[in-house]
């Protein structure tokens, strides 16, 4: 075990240009086990560029990051297998059911027919989808598409979880359960990495970074970062931070 | 192995769950092998002439009517003058025109030449090459019933026979063709749209973020429309076989062997279009250009590779139709089942295919 391994994420220097442009700049990070960690920015700063290269979907331009104690350079496969992610789009097939999808990600994780079966049972039913099994994704409402997503990174049981704003575009109630679901998966001892547009969701977290430009320009607990910065809330501190 | 089932039966319910592009792949090319085997008619039959008879007695009468007896030549005019010939040329109402001058039976009864006069109009060149040829038999016949002991015989008499399709029916050409045209056609459009749908959609962003390699994401996708094209397959050969009658003299094995080469090969050639691409439109509109026309054209399907240009025949050699079109004309026509050098062509052609598709595939990741 290297020292690495310490840490669900750690970064060094990790950087990543797209042409002339550097979307992520010598980022240094660490995130504890079991954390839920906040990873805010405006758009553009970085944050889905990070996250894209944390799990194994862009190759970094140089620098080196660790999932769970693995290089994501030359242990890309084995970093696949102990994370879950959710990405900002909703990445599921719209035209199978709840089940299928289920099923199909089960498959791809090399989880057998009972396993399978036995944790979606379980996902869906604290998901509060166990009625939808046989639905077409396409007819979800948002909020239980997000919640389907979550199901599906959380299907093989992986220590560490990617979400990618995950509650974009649901009203504050969804938003809430969702939330509530975080904690819950939190509270079993899974490092929770989320990025957020919404501050409150911002207060929710053990520690938030902020990026500015591809750089992370303040890090802490929301507590920390508020009376560093003299800011009431979290809003306000992000205003601050980001300079607008 | 069960990753590759997973995305087997994921792909397999998309297809289930759109039935409309089910329908086209299946009914698509059934329809345009029975259109185009009733269309693409290469024989020519009742080519219309017109006959200016100056002598009008008896003996042009009877060459005329054995002219007429032609199944391939129709007499559809009868000429006053000369000056008719051209106008109707011009109007397209005959291909050619048989003349017979005057005094043919004065010098018929002196036992001297008559001979005839054949105008053909050369603005179609294969038609008048045809129409010229049909006439010239035609005449032949004739003489031999009129004038059976004429004393002049040629020495040497060319007798021209066609193997393996005596009849020259153009079906026995057409329908391996069009196999050939129509498979690579069709798999080509069902791969072509399966990973850039993936890309559009947003669903291949979370596929990847799994412990999925991509030769086994393409393995996976391959299966149903490997499926789709078997029965493609199965019903064009069998459309063949039973409607258009084209004989088969080899065996049904080696047939389907070669024809699942052939798929493999334009399944993978749709699959490296669609890691090109960034929408479905521009991939399909590729998979056409790219298959279509070539297979049609270069693949010695209608234009024989022996009358291209030097440049055209290295591009029809480099197309997987020529290859699989020598196999199955072979094997239906000729009835030779061994086809060595073709088959490891295609699979040289599926092998590279399949590995650029996977290099891009990789690398598409990072943009």
């Amino acid at each position: 075990m290297t020292v690495a391994a310490t840490w669900a994420v750690r970064a060094q220097k990790l950087s990543r240009r797209f042409g002339a442009f550097t979307a992520v700049d010598k980022l240094d990070l660490e995130v504890a086990p079991g954390e839920i960690f906040g990873f805010l920015g405006a758009n553009g700063a970085g944050k889905t560029t990070a996250m894209r290269m944390f799990c194994g979907l862009l190759a970094p331009s140089s620098g080196e990051a660790w999932v769970d104690g693995l290089p994501i350079s030359t242990q890309g496969e084995e970093v696949k297998r102990r994370i879950g992610y959710m990405s900002q789009r909703f990445g599921l097939y719209d035209d199978l059911t709840v089940g299928e999808n289920l099923e199909f990600y089960g498959g791809i994780y090399g989880l057998d027919g009972t396993a399978i079966r036995r944790r979606s049972g379980e996902l869906l039913q604290r998901l509060g989808l166990d009625h939808d099994v046989q639905r077409r994704t396409a007819s979800l409402p948002l909020g239980y598409k997000q919640r389907l997503a979550l199901g599906v990174a959380l299907l093989h049981h992986p220590p560490i979880l990617f979400l990618d704003e995950p509650t974009g575009g649901v009203d504050p109630v969804a938003r809430r359960a969702f939330w509530d679901l975080i904690y819950e998966v939190a509270g079993e001892g899974t490092t929770v990495f989320v990025t957020t547009h919404y501050m409150d969701e911002a207060e929710y977290c053990g520690r938030v970074s902020i990026m500015v430009a591809g750089r992370i320009a303040a890090l802490g607990t929301p507590g920390e970062l508020k009376a560093a910065h003299h800011a009431q809330d979290m809003q306000e501190l992000f205003l601050k931070v980001v300079g607008a | 192995m069960s990753r590759i089932l997973a995305v087997a039966v994921k792909e397999f319910l998309h297809i289930l769950r759109d039935p409309r592009s089910l329908g086209v792949a299946l009914l698509m090319p059934l329809a345009m092998i029975l259109l185009y085997g009733y269309a693409i008619d290469m024989e020519l039959r009742a080519l219309p002439i017109a006959v200016l008879d100056q002598d009008g007695g008896p003996a042009s009468r009877e060459l005329v009517r054995d002219v007429q007896s032609s199944a391939f030549i129709q007499v559809v005019e009868h000429l006053a003058s000369r000056d008719a010939i051209e106008a109707g040329f011009r109007h397209n109402r005959f291909l050619a025109a048989l003349i017979i001058p005057a005094g043919h039976a004065t010098r018929l009864g002196q036992g001297r030449e008559a001979p005839v006069q054949l105008v053909v109009d050369g603005a179609d060149g294969s038609t008048a090459a045809t129409v010229g040829a049909y006439l010239e038999q035609a005449l032949r016949l004739h003489n031999q019933r009129q004038f059976p002991t004429a004393t002049v015989r040629p020495l040497l008499k060319v007798e021209p026979r066609t193997w393996f399709n005596p009849q020259r029916v153009s079906a026995h050409f057409i329908v391996p063709g069009l196999a050939a045209v129509v498979l690579i056609m069709v798999c080509a459009l069902l791969t072509s749209i399966s990973i850039v749908r993936e890309k559009e959609t947003g669903t291949l962003e979370q596929v990847l973020t799994a412990p999925v390699r991509p030769l086994e994401v393409i393995l996976g996708k391959l299966q149903p429309y490997l499926l789709i094209g078997a029965l493609d397959t199965a019903m064009i050969f069998a459309v063949g076989r039973w409607i258009f009658h084209v004989p088969m003299n080899g065996s049904w094995l080696a047939l389907s062997g070669y024809s699942l080469l052939y798929l493999w090969v334009a399944l993978a050639l749709g699959l490296l279009i669609s890691t090109l691409v960034r929408t479905q439109q521009v991939a399909m509109m590729i998979a056409l250009i790219v298959t279509l026309l070539p297979a049609l054209l270069l693949s010695g399907f209608i234009f024989s590779h022996a009358s291209m240009p030097r440049p055209l025949q290295v591009v029809g050699h480099a197309i997987p139709a020529t290859w699989y079109l020598r196999i199955i004309r072979g094997v239906m026509l000729a009835g030779v089942n061994a086809w060595p050098r073709e088959a490891l062509v295609l699979t040289g052609m599926g092998t590279a295919i399949t590995g650029l598709a996977l290099r891009r595939f990789h690398r598409r990741l990072d943009e």
